[in-house]
């Protein structure tokens, strides 16, 4: 049955996606849900909790507001804090119960921008949907109300990076990382949305020449961006050499005003029998990281959302039953090691943790493959 | 305190006790996590039931928190999820949902449970999903297989029971009605079994008396024993209901003997236990002077030193307090949201002889902010104390932790020693999981 998980986790709600795209940014968070439910995305989802002060709160709604419909009294409770902590702008994302009583976020953040001049934003989530849902709501959210408009492009090799959370990209090196990779090749980094950035960065998004998206919940600020300001996007994670090569040139193209993307075909014909499971853009740069540097050719299963870029030969497999349908007669999985459950001895596995996935279990296991995939091409 | 936020000083303060509303000292609002996750919920409560099989049927943000619970605890072969959807809001489908999700689970397992708790959630409350005739379908299916039905619906916090106390009794349900024993009795509601030396343990030991528990149990044929318990003893205040659901289908008497410092509350409990069991009462002036004597030695220890105590070490945070203060200590100040109805002759008390008492919020906003630098002359007792504070001097344990009686007053006194001259990683001590249950993390 499609919506049962023996055993299988669940990946980080939409919700949570919000939460973690904000996080740093020196706003006010608001997960309009009952008290406690805060808990799931600070202990599992949020490796920066423990060290960062970030203003994210739980409404703690109780079954009376939610019954009489009573917005008023988190429209109070939020105004309330935000006179005492100032929050660069505030955002409440909606759960489960708001999603049935017909909560409307967005009206409640007006009203709540108009009481206290802050900006305000709210996210009609449901927690039914996976963090690229929400983390692209407001990753967008982010380009359309705070990306300045009046900006010039540089036209200096000047890029942002879009789609940086903790849930895809841990805290273990890999925003650093871009950046590095980047700058070693004569690209300036302005935004890195939205892990390590500043806020004029984000104002300034408009002025770089070039967006690479690193996760599908970039992809919808990204079409905003280029929409706007006129600026080309290319879908990649730069894992291994061979790869960040052929991204360089596309980016190097894209400056130059020419149409060019990663093209994540197979270049020659295959009957892969080979398996990636995750994200889709880190996946499928993945897969032609590890085509173009071993001639491996692996398909990609993606459970958190449906994906354009994947191939025909790619899935969307959001239930563990479609999972195990597609795995029949794997010989290599490459996954987060919570897959290992389903899978038969003979498979050869590799372990790939992904933290919106397993949360904090395998946190210190984590690769650091930008620019480099020996942890893989050694297990291979 | 004053703490800069975005630019601006906010004030972080806490109330004195002698200016605190009972049994609510704080107005609800927006509310902070802390990153102390020592205390158990409900689906390490429900792997204490031997054998069964776990199956929350939720959204997937109220799924999340759970399964890597059941991970993170190593039991994620007794656990399975099934995913409300949109579309089952919409189509009203959710009897459907949760009889075929839960059939389609059973079906796959390797082996069939002898029970399996299906956790529904708040969705079910407001979409007004008819459970009664979902368990009637399931145990028709099932007949083999106990059913019971669990809740995580913590929006259910201002009707009826509190969600702790509906978990805190939904794990003897499963309990089947046979012969009563006499002079036997199960210990009811806790996370963990009774110290082999607290007091209550101890006592009925020595009288040769047949103890049940459910933290105890390794089979389900073991659990189903404890329904022959004349005597259902329940210390943790939450609990109480789930003893008197018991009492009324079972058939057994309910003993509520609450955990308390107090040694006039102690010797009461005791005394209540006598009444109807056969055991020899202690020399109690022998015991309290134990205590006395390890007061003592805790006072010689940590001299002066302040003390901050939170409400998820024991379940009588004021309790305690007033037996530090009483006994000379330097109690600075109190970690809990709200007090229970037991607390209140010790929140009078110390209203009246300690006023100055500090008592501060753990869900409050402002605490996002309370941790600010590392204090080393403090010693706290629980963990969000310790968060707070960032003190890694601190007694690191939760819910009673199987203590009572006078060998709680001793054994604390002896971790307080240890929580003075030794420091603790507070972020690796705290933010496990479950304090006592296995982790991975």
């Amino acid at each position: 049955m499609k919506q049962t998980s023996r055993i299988l986790s669940t990946y980080s709600a939409d919700a949570f996606g919000v939460a973690s795209s904000l996080f740093e940014l020196g706003g006010m968070v608001i997960i309009h849900d009952a008290s406690g439910c805060n808990s799931t995305y600070t202990t599992h989802d949020e490796p920066r909790w423990f060290d960062m002060d970030s203003m994210l709160f739980v409404s703690a709604i109780s079954e009376l507001e939610a019954i009489m419909g009573d917005d008023q009294k988190l429209i109070s409770d939020i105004v309330k804090e935000a006179n005492r902590f100032h929050p660069r702008f505030i955002a409440i994302a909606a759960t489960p119960i708001p999603a049935m009583t017909g909560f409307d976020a967005e009206s409640v953040a007006m009203q709540i921008e108009n009481e206290t001049g802050i900006p305000s934003f709210g996210f009609n989530t449901t927690g039914m949907k996976t963090y690229v849902s929400g983390a692209s709501q407001a990753f967008l959210k982010l380009a359309e109300r705070f990306a300045r408009k009046e900006v010039s492009k540089a036209n200096n090799h000047v890029m942002n990076i879009l789609g940086l959370t903790p849930l895809d990209f841990s805290t273990n090196g890999q925003c650093e990382s871009l950046c590095k990779l980047f700058t070693e090749h004569g690209w300036t980094v302005n935004a890195t949305l939205a892990m390590n950035t500043n806020w004029e960065a984000i104002e300034n998004m408009g002025t770089a020449d070039v967006n690479l998206v690193v996760s599908a919940t970039g992809r919808e600020a990204a079409e905003y961006l280029k929409e706007t300001f006129g600026t080309p996007f290319v879908e990649c994670v730069p894992y291994g050499k061979a790869l960040t090569e052929k991204l360089l040139d596309v980016m190097e193209q894209l400056s130059q005003g020419k149409d060019a993307s990663i093209d994540f075909a197979f270049e020659n014909d295959t009957n892969a029998h080979d398996f990636i499971i995750g994200e889709e853009i880190a996946s499928l740069s993945l897969a032609k990281a590890l085509e173009l540097e071993h001639n491996r050719h692996f398909k990609v299963l993606c459970p958190t959302n449906e994906g354009s870029l994947l191939r025909p030969i790619d899935r969307y497999t959001p239930y563990e039953e479609d999972i195990v349908d597609a795995l029949e007669g794997a010989e290599t999985v490459i996954s987060d090691p919570i897959y290992r459950n389903i899978l038969t001895d003979q498979i050869r596995f590799i372990p790939l943790a992904h933290e919106a996935f397993s949360g904090r279990i395998y946190r210190k296991d984590i690769p650091n493959l930008i620019g480099d995939i020996s942890y893989i091409s050694e297990k291979l | 305190m004053l703490r800069k936020v975005n630019g601006h000083e906010v004030n972080i303060e806490p109330i004195k006790i002698k200016d605190c509303d009972f049994p609510s000292p704080f107005a609800a609002g927006l509310e902070f996590s802390s990153p102390a996750r020592g205390t158990w919920n409900i689906a390490h409560q429900g792997m204490l039931v031997p054998e069964a099989h776990e199956i929350f049927v939720c959204a997937a943000s109220c799924l999340r928190g759970v399964v890597l619970t059941a991970y993170e605890m190593k039991a994620e072969r007794r656990f399975s999820t099934v995913a409300v959807e949109e579309q089952n809001l919409i189509e009203g489908n959710m009897e459907d949902l949760i009889i075929d999700g839960v059939s389609d689970i059973i079906d796959q397992l390797p082996e069939k449970p002898p029970c399996v708790l299906v956790y529904t959630s708040c969705v079910h409350h407001f979409c007004g999903c008819d459970l009664d005739m979902v368990y009637r379908e399931l145990r028709d299916r099932y007949p083999d297989i106990d059913f019971t039905d669990c809740y995580m619906n913590p929006i259910m916090r201002k009707s009826g029971r509190t969600p702790d106390q509906i978990m805190r009794s939904r794990f003897y349900s499963l309990l089947k009605p046979r012969d009563i024993v006499p002079g036997t009795v199960a210990f009811l509601g806790n996370d963990f079994a009774m110290d082999k030396n607290s007091t209550l343990y101890k006592l009925l030991n020595e009288a040769g008396i047949k103890i049940h528990e459910l933290a105890s149990c390794t089979t389900y044929d073991e659990y189903q024993e404890m329904a022959e318990a004349e005597y259902y003893i329940v210390d943790y205040p939450s609990a109480k209901v789930g003893g008197e659901d018991l009492e009324e289908r079972l058939g057994g008497k309910l003993l509520y003997l609450p955990f308390t410092f107090s040694y006039d509350e102690i010797r009461k409990n005791v005394e209540t236990l006598a009444e109807h069991l056969p055991i020899t009462l202690p020399d109690f002036a022998s015991e309290e002077q134990a205590c006395e004597k390890a007061l003592e030695e805790v006072k010689d220890v940590i001299g002066n030193t302040p003390i901050a105590i939170d409400y998820t070490a024991f379940s009588r945070p004021l309790s305690l307090a007033r037996l530090l203060l009483t006994h000379g200590f330097n109690v600075k100040s109190v970690y809990a949201d709200a007090f229970t109805g037991e607390e209140k002759e010790d929140f009078d008390y110390l209203c009246e002889n300690y006023p100055d008492l500090e008592i501060w919020p753990t869900l409050d906003a402002q605490m996002r902010f309370a941790s600010d630098r590392k204090q080393t002359d403090l010693l706290c007792i629980g963990q969000k104390a310790a968060h707070f504070n960032s003190a890694p001097h601190f007694v690191n344990l939760v819910e009673n932790a199987g203590f009572y009686g006078y060998q709680a007053i001793t054994d604390l006194c002896r971790l307080m020693i240890d929580a003075c001259q030794n420091e603790k990683d507070i972020r690796t001590s705290i933010q496990k999981k479950a304090w006592g249950c296995e982790s991975c993390i």
